[in-house]
């Protein structure tokens, strides 16, 4: 899964689809999840990175991360 | 050294409800090929436009176009007599059809218009538009038109509510019952008269486009935009220009078909599914021109230029994420200003 190309994501977080005219803000983690998504990394390698850095419980990244995803999804932000 | 025309513009009524001449003035003062000098033709006294600064050098009051085209085109020859207008760009509904039909008698007086044909202005009707569809192969949504209460009745062998109930020229409502559609066939109907349209309520997203064709079916300029505030007129308070190419697509393609001349609002209704619905063509330049201008396009420019019987180059871009916010202020006016135009008829 990918950032889609037009899609303009500045270095506060905020999220500008030219498509829609839809804008959003992310906070610090939804910033890191899209930056490392831009960078082409994969769904498990970002886990591997929270988990890592972040004093998180492996399920409720994943539950969290997945959720976030599918919110990418249904924004349209995001393509195969 | 650049040349200066002295151009008319109609609709100075910036409220909220705005006619597109102040900021289509804006755009007129921000030409880089010439200069101007800018007559205000109002219908009313109390038109913001007359009372701001740097927007007309001139106002002449003119007579509503339901007085009769001979009346009306008295009042501009006697305005050309005075000031020697090279080109008249009108941005009201209701006139347009009295502006497309004098085009001739104008010309001969030497004042220049860029409207589309009388053709091109008919067949995109509100009522005519699923032929539109039909004839140039555009998604519309069905609709119905209808004069009377009588009519209503029958809607539900064709319509599933929710619909909307639209005026001729102006005014939409989203009604989900019979009850409602009676309520804003009045409403509407008294104000517009009929017939009123009943248009399938397509659920997505609403995105418009200006766009300014030569009349060869070229498009000289195009801008995408999506309100991102609303009064309740439905109007649009702020909006943000868009890079969706697809629009851009659409919108060359009509021009091509149509071969459009003229100022232009393309309003789409984009589905979740990205289909693209026409639910109006508007055949003047929209109130929020400002904003092609502010993205690089300077279409009143533009369409001055094309009056004129100049080479037009079209624009080969415009900047996605240009916003407009529109605001409200008072302005301080002596009654001595009202008072000369409501004697006189001018300022």
């Amino acid at each position: 899964m990918k950032i889609r190309n037009n899609i303009a994501v500045s270095e506060t977080g905020f999220v500008f689809d030219p498509n829609s005219g839809d804008s959003f803000t992310l906070n610090e983690t939804g910033k890191q999840i899209l930056n490392m998504l831009s960078e082409g990394k994969t769904g498990s390698e970002i886990k591997h990175f929270f988990i890592e850095n972040f004093e998180v419980e492996v399920t409720t990244f994943e539950n969290n991360f997945s959720e976030f995803l599918m919110m990418l999804q249904g924004l349209n932000l995001v393509e195969e | 050294m650049k040349p200066k025309y002295t151009i008319a513009v109609t609709s100075l009524n910036n409220t909220d409800n705005p006619g597109a001449g102040v900021p289509v003035i804006r755009g007129l003062r921000e030409a880089k090929s010439f200069d101007v000098r800018i007559i205000g033709l109002v219908y009313e006294n109390l038109e913001p436009g007359i009372y701001m600064e740097n927007v007309a050098d001139k106002i002449y009051q003119i007579p509503y176009p339901s007085a009769g085209s001979d009346v009306f085109m008295e009042r501009i020859e006697y305005i050309h007599s005075k000031e020697n207008i090279d080109v008249i760009i009108p941005n009201f509904d209701a006139e347009l059809f009295t502006f497309m039909k004098s085009e001739h008698v104008l010309k001969d007086m030497g004042i220049k218009t860029f409207l589309p044909t009388i053709k091109q202005f008919e067949e995109r009707h509100k009522s005519e538009l699923p032929e539109f569809g039909k004839k140039y192969g555009f998604d519309i949504p069905f609709s119905k038109t209808i004069t009377n209460l009588s009519d209503i009745k029958n809607l539900q062998y064709e319509f599933n509510y929710p619909v909307l109930v639209k005026g001729k020229f102006y005014d939409a409502y989203l009604a989900y019952t019979p009850e409602q559609v009676i309520e804003f066939f009045n409403k509407i109907s008294s104000k517009w008269g009929v017939p009123v349209i009943i248009q399938e309520f397509i659920k997505g997203t609403e995105v418009n486009v200006i766009a300014l064709g030569d009349g060869k079916g070229n498009t000289i300029g195009s801008v995408p935009m999506r309100k991102q505030y609303i009064t309740d007129k439905g109007k649009a308070w702020g909006g943000i220009t868009l890079g969706d190419k697809n629009l851009m697509k659409i919108t060359k393609d009509l021009i091509k078909k149509t071969k459009w001349k003229g100022g232009m609002e393309l309003e789409f209704i984009k589905t979740q599914e990205n289909k693209y619905y026409i639910i109006e063509i508007n055949p003047r330049i929209p109130a929020w021109v400002y904003l092609a201008v502010g993205a690089g396009q300077n279409l009143p420019e533009a369409l001055v230029k094309l009056a004129l019987g100049e080479n037009v180059e079209p624009f080969k871009s415009y900047d996605v994420g240009k916003m407009f916010v529109r605001y409200s202020q008072d302005i301080i006016a002596d009654i001595s200003v009202f008072e000369k135009l409501s004697m006189i008829g001018e300022l």
